[in-house]
């Protein structure tokens, strides 16, 4: 029941958005809330009766670990087979996209955790937002996110995902401006719509190559093409198309270097931050990444690359959030980094431990993010931490409940974080034969700094002294239950959620990678096929390997309290006009990283030409002055020299008409007539009677004449 | 009326016209009301049409054909001959209804010289139907050249203070270029004669002979392209293609609102029409084996990009919008010549999908325009501050213009990009900048005019929508979405005619001259075949479901 | 009883076609030209009629019924030129009909 009604998900908030649409303005906000949040928790339950269905229904011998498909009908495409277009073999394939469910595993997960996590913002935003204007604005664009989330991830095709994909990005676009009245804020919505445009772009042409070279944009029929053995391993056209789609991935999931709109988008309300821009619409690059690991791993120079951008972004990421000020921005830097571990993974192959760090970070980053709009909420609007401090028992849970949540992001054990982050270093190390370990010791480094600035953002909000204003620390509360509980509920969330993922070497079971097997079970098929068992197996022999394992775990604890402890030792005694310990050791660094390595201007320059360099203007709006000036100087002035050339032509033909035609031709001889006829003229004075009495004499003169001859 | 619905479509505008020639000038609210009650009537009528279409919409050729080939003029062979196909349907609806929106938005715009303007709309809008249902090439020419007077007139009457340069412009570009499609006509007229013997200007006909030109050695391939360029510049430049267009920002800027929307509606979608009816079928040789279908695609290709870029950086509103029209109808040519039937398919309802939404883009720029009389992007600032279900609507129409899922632009662009890129992946690829700049423009369009707070005092006191107005949108919304969430109709509506013309195309044709006044069966010989290429090994349909 | 020969009436018609003519040559206004002109026509008339009866044909008075129509057409051409005339100039004075004077 659950699972043939699945389309019920996607549609129950889009019901919601739509009530928001329609009658929103004339709505009690408690009305308000009763339909939004209404909404999301039915979701919820459908969500989690579908999944529990699922895993009974694939569990018979009938389905086992198949995935469960539902279409409705055909949205793009005449359905009658004969509209189609040539696959690469000539072969007809028509133009098919349906209104179509796909539930496997990989999609329950993010079924449960996008539902679930979404259920406890819309709870926290009615605190949050309870003293804003557009109340029914919010909760309307919150809805319609969900909508586009949910579509996102039960779609059963490309295309279908590309509709959640694009809907997404404009709710990411219309709450991050939601604060419209602020330049930045629009500036910040249109930044994140269009860079993800040019994602967008390159996901739309790795669509194409897919339908060009399967003849279907169905993931189970692809996925079963892909697995057919019908193409060999390093495939070109399979190699472009999964490096557009990761341009796609990279501009949803902020890598590099498409990542510059992530931390500007935390010009939104805080509860979207934490949902769209941590925990949910974020991992969209990962899911498609993952949802296409049939293809990927066809491609390794693909994998090659998703690996080394997710490395360099999570390094680069974290070194900016070092030094950054904005708690906001602090958690957008870390978002971005755990970005680039979860892409790390994927990219050295262990899709599982990706996703179990998409999922484990969901909760620990959206109770940051929570925990940071408590923050903000009790501090009066202020962001920046250097105006905060000592806060940590004036507003108790946010404290207690951010705190888990740091450890979990450091990588402490028994936190969530822990299992996934060590699952991402551990298969960086071993996979392919050790082939990735020069991206460990990336790996390795973001994690010490994770962890120190996450404790120094701990330290500096919580601890130290006290560095507000008078007025601000007067009016320090805690928040209201609506806020605090979900809190709670993440926090929990954010301890047992790793346990899942015990890993076998600590004497688990790791079900999470168990559950995920059917999807990714693939890969191992594929790799075997290439010959390639050589590899696999030393790579199955270092897994049995639990010393290493051991060693490497040891090592990113001793990581983590070592970030730990050079925030403790910088920043436990705070006070106003504190030292940044980087900028007191090597103040140029400082520079360069409070400056975002400079990238924002570096674009501006060279990609939107939004400022000049000297006296020229490069980029987009370059090229835009530059067309400009073509099409009204080159094209139409083409068009007017034309007109011009005719009305010159046309004047002169006029004059010559006008003196020499007219003038000797023809007015010549009148005139010469006219010279001639003046003695004539002489003779006609004009009186009627004069002549009457004239032609009178003349007539008696003759008649004299004749008579008297 | 079975037998008649085309003609009676065709002249109830011409109709109102006439009848608002009794009614006394000073009396504008009964001309009004009369030419309102003509056009809403000109749709309400066309809207039978759509389930008779729809009960016959995959039998092949055209459909409730009326008259017959040299009933008009017989001494030279023109006739008054109409009918329709799934692609002029679909091109009549959106007239008929784009003429009642855009008559009804002009309520309160016009003041001066009401009567005249609504007579002279109301001929336009016959004029164009015409366009769309002729097929006799003299007919076709007739009311070409008819609906360019009164366009010309709008412009020139109602416009804004360059109007006299933009209607001049406007009459001459597109005259000059429907001088030479004359000379086109009248050469494949005389060709048809040599072959047959028969005078006649009746499409199917010239359908059977024109596209023998190529091989014919009388005249050969150079022959060909010459006609094929004859043909070209006049639809180019109604396109208008990169680089006829410069009338077109002109005409926009300086047209009254509800011009705009007919101009950029109706009368630039006769440029694609005339390549799909007349180019393709005509000179299939001369695409499929010379370089042309190379040029065409680049062109279509520069107007996509360079339209955008230009489009970026203007400071007028109406301006802006005119060149997205460049790039969006970039798109239309791009997937005509790509030569394929989702092309082909995604190109027809890209042109629909561009004149709602431009259509509905230049109202929105018109009701701004009443309202303050600027167009200046720099005079705005946070209007969706004082009128919110304005900019709602305007966000609507922007993401619908700039291609977003679930609305219509999405559905055209996403078919001709998917059927180009099947032809030569270099041409779609190349295609997908546009799709980027066009968020980007309108974005940024977007937030200079609705987002901040108002810096501007005269802008405070604006009202929001009004009831009538509110109504001009209401129709193009409703089609936004429906293009947009279930589009299957018009594929299917396409899918006929579509696959039909490019197996006319794509069919080699007979080498050698073929008489056909000795061989008459192998004059049908194109049409016959049409079904036979596309549907042949068609995929089998995978079962829905894996339950 | 004095018997009224043809004589008489040419004297008549002689001394209608001096009035006449002495009217045309010295008259301004041009209804008075008209009317002179009346005179001489029917001065014409009565020797047409006159030697019609002198020689016993039909010819002359057949033609003096010609010139009676030519006369009222003339007449009625002549007022309408004037009347178009006077409009425009708002006289009736021939010295003034002077537009076709070089």
């Amino acid at each position: 029941m659950f699972l043939t009604h699945i389309w019920l998900i996607p549609l129950l908030p889009a019901v919601g958005a739509a009530v928001m649409f329609f009658f929103g303005r004339r709505l009690q906000k408690a009305t308000v809330s009763a339909v939004c949040v209404g909404s999301i928790v039915l979701a919820f339950i459908l969500a989690c009766g579908a999944v529990w269905q699922y895993s009974a229904w694939s569990s018979t011998s009938d389905n086992f670990h198949k995935p469960y498909q539902t279409i409705l009908c055909t949205w793009l495409g005449s359905d009658t087979g004969h509209l189609n277009y040539r696959t690469q073999d000539g072969s007809p394939a028509p133009l098919q996209a349906d209104v179509g469910f796909l539930l496997d595993p990989l999609s329950s997960i993010w079924l449960l955790f996008v539902t679930g996590v979404g259920m406890l913002i819309h709870i926290y935003s009615t605190g949050y937002m309870a003293h804003e204007g557009g109340y029914y604005r919010f909760f309307g664009y919150l809805n319609l996110f969900m909508f586009s989330m949910l579509t996102l991830i039960l779609a059963n095709n490309y295309v279908l995902l590309f509709v959640g994909w694009e809907g997404v990005g404009l709710c990411s676009y219309l709450l991050i401006g939601f604060y419209f009245h602020r330049k930045s804020a629009s500036d910040a919505a249109a930044k994140a719509f269009i860079v993800n445009r040019i994602g967008d772009a390159g996901f739309l042409l790795g669509m194409f190559f897919i339908a060009w070279y399967f003849g279907s944009l169905r993931f189970i029929e692809v996925t079963h093409i892909a697995h057919s053995g019908r193409f060999s391993i390093g495939d070109p056209i399979i190699t472009a198309a999964t490096l557009l789609l990761f341009v796609g991935a990279c501009g949803k999931s902020a890598q590099l270097p498409l990542y510059i709109w992530l931390p500007d988008a935390m010009e939104g309300p805080t509860p979207v931050s934490a949902l769209i821009h941590a925990a949910t619409m974020v991992t969209a690059g990962v899911y498609m990444v993952a949802r296409s690991n049939a293809l990927f791993v066809l491609a390794p120079t693909s994998m090659k690359t998703v690996a080394i951008v997710g490395a360099l972004t999570a390094i680069f990421a974290a070194s900016i959030g070092l030094v950054q000020n904005d708690i906001k921005r602090v958690l957008a830097y870390s978002t971005v980094s755990q970005l680039g571990y979860m892409f790390l993974a994927l990219g050295v192959g262990a899709f599982a431990a990706g996703v179990f760090h998409v999922f484990t970070h969901a909760f620990f980053k959206a109770l940051l993010f929570l925990g940071a709009g408590s923050v903000i909420h009790s501090m009066s609007g202020e962001q920046d931490m250097r105006n905060m401090g000592d806060l940590g028992h004036r507003i108790p849970i946010t404290h207690r409940t951010m705190f888990i949540a740091t450890l979990a992001i450091a990588g402490i054990f028994p936190f969530a974080g822990f299992f996934s982050k060590d699952a991402i270093l551990w298969e960086t190390w071993s996979r392919e034969g050790g082939a990735y370990r020069f991206l460990w010791y990336v790996g390795y480094a973001t994690a010490l700094m994770t962890a120190f600035y996450m404790f120094r953002l701990m330290y500096l909000t919580f601890h130290g002294r006290p560095r507000m204003s008078h007025e601000a620390e007067h009016h320090i509360h805690e928040s209201p239950m609506s806020m605090t509980v979900p809190l709670i509920v993440l926090a929990l969330c954010a301890v047992g959620t790793g346990w899942l993922g015990w890993p076998h070497s600590l004497g688990g079971s790791d079900r999470f990678t168990k559950f995920l097997e059917p999807v990714f079970a693939g890969e191992a098929r594929v790799l075997q096929e290439e010959g390639r068992t050589s590899q696999l197996v030393a790579g199955v022999e270092e897994q049995h390997n639990s010393s290493t394992e051991w060693l490497l775990m040891a090592l990113s604890l001793a990581a983590a309290g070592l970030g730990w402890g050079m925030a403790w030792r910088s920043y436990r005694h705070a006070d106003k006009g504190y030292t940044e310990p980087i900028a007191a050791a090597v103040p140029p660094v400082y520079d360069v990283l409070l400056h975002k390595y400079y990238v924002d201007e570096g674009y501006d320059y060279v990609f939107t030409g939004r400022r000049k360099l000297g006296n020229v203007r490069l980029g987009v709006l370059g090229l835009g002055t530059a067309s400009a000036w073509f099409d009204t100087h080159v094209v139409d002035g083409a068009v007017n020299a034309a007109g011009w050339i005719t009305r010159l032509t046309g004047t002169i033909s006029s004059w010559w008409d006008k003196w020499i035609i007219d003038g000797i031709g023809v007015n010549g001889p009148a005139t010469l007539a006219r010279i001639l006829s003046y003695p004539a003229r002489l003779f006609e004075w004009g009186l009627v009677q004069w002549y009457a009495l004239v032609m009178t004499a003349g007539l008696v003169g003759f008649v004299f004449y004749y008579v008297y001859r | 009326m079975q037998n008649h619905i085309l003609s009676i479509i065709l002249f109830t505008p011409l109709l109102g016209a006439l009848v608002l020639l009794f009614v006394p000038k000073e009396n504008k609210d009964a001309i009004r009301w009369i030419a309102n009650l003509f056009s809403l009537g000109g749709f309400l009528i066309s809207l039978p049409l759509v389930p008779m279409f729809w009960a016959q919409r995959f039998e092949p050729g055209f459909k409730f054909i009326e008259g017959s080939p040299s009933n008009w003029i017989p001494t030279i062979g023109a006739g008054y001959l109409i009918g329709i196909d799934g692609i002029s349907f679909l091109l009549i609806m959106l007239t008929t209804l784009l003429g009642w929106i855009s008559i009804l938005s002009s309520w309160t715009a016009i003041e001066n010289r009401v009567k005249e303007y609504y007579v002279w709309f109301l001929i336009l809008q016959t004029g164009m139907l015409g366009v769309f249902m002729a097929l006799d090439f003299f007919l076709f020419f007739v009311f070409w050249e008819a609906m360019l007077v009164p366009m010309y007139l709008l412009i020139g009457i109602w416009g804004g203070p360059r109007k006299l340069y933009a209607a001049i412009k406007f009459f001459l570009y597109t005259l000059a270029g429907s001088v030479l499609m004359l000379l086109g006509i009248l050469f494949l007229y005389f060709h048809h004669h040599a072959l047959t013997g028969i005078y006649t200007f009746s499409l199917t006909a010239l359908y059977q002979t024109a596209p023998k030109i190529y091989s014919d050695p009388a005249y050969g391939p150079n022959i060909a392209i010459l006609l094929f360029f004859a043909f070209f510049f006049a639809f180019a430049i109604k396109v208008p293609m990169f680089p006829f267009h410069t009338w077109l920002p002109d005409a926009h800027v300086e047209a009254p609102t509800a011009g705009s929307v007919i101009l950029a509606g109706v009368l630039l979608k006769m440029g694609t029409y005339g390549f799909i009816r007349f180019s393709l079928p005509f000179f299939p040789d001369v695409l499929m084996h010379t370089r042309v279908r190379t040029w065409m695609i680049v062109l279509s290709l520069i107007a996509i990009i360079y339209g955008a870029l230009v489009s970026l950086m203007q400071k007028d509103m109406k301006k802006l919008v005119a060149y997205s029209s460049v790039s969006h109808l970039g798109f239309c040519t791009l997937g005509i010549f790509a030569l394929t039937p989702l092309g082909l398919s995604g190109s027809v309802l890209q042109q629909v999908n561009h004149g709602i939404s431009t259509g509905a883009l230049f109202l929105i720029v018109g009701i701004l325009y009443e309202r303050r009389h600027t167009r200046e992007i720099a005079e705005y600032g946070g209007i969706s501050n004082v009128m919110p279900v304005y900019a709602t609507i305007t966000m609507i129409m922007f993401l619908s213009s700039m291609g977003l899922p679930l609305l219509n632009g999405f559905v055209g662009e996403f078919t001709i990009l998917q059927g180009t890129f099947m032809e030569n992946w270099r041409w779609g690829a190349w295609a997908v900048p546009g799709v980027v700049l066009a968020a980007a423009y309108l974005l940024w369009l977007y937030q200079r005019v609705f987002f901040g707070t108002v810096t501007n005092p005269k802008n405070e006191k604006l009202h929001d929508l009004t009831p009538r107005e509110v109504l001009t949108f209401v129709p193009l919304l409703i089609m936004a979405f429906w293009i947009g969430l279930y589009p299957k109709p018009f594929f299917q509506i396409l899918e006929q005619p579509v696959n039909q013309i490019v197996a006319n195309v794509r069919t080699p044709q007979s080498g050698g001259v073929v008489n056909a006044a000795t061989q008459p069966d192998a004059a049908q010989a194109p049409i016959a075949t049409t079904a036979a290429v596309i549907d042949a090994p068609t995929r089998v349909q995978p079962t829905k479901g894996t339950k | 009883m004095l018997h009224i020969t043809t004589l008489h009436y040419l004297v008549l018609g002689a001394a209608l076609f001096l009035l006449g003519v002495i009217g045309v040559l010295t008259r301004r206004n041009v209804v008075i030209v008209l009317m002179s002109i009346e005179l001489i026509l029917n001065a014409v008339n009565l020797n047409l009629v006159a030697f019609s009866r002198l020689w016993g044909g039909l010819h002359g008075q057949i033609f003096a019924i010609f010139v009676i129509t030519d006369a009222a057409a003339e007449a009625a051409v002549g007022l309408g030129i004037l009347i178009a005339f006077f409009r425009n100039k708002e006289t009736v004075n021939i010295d003034e009909v002077n537009l076709l004077k070089w």
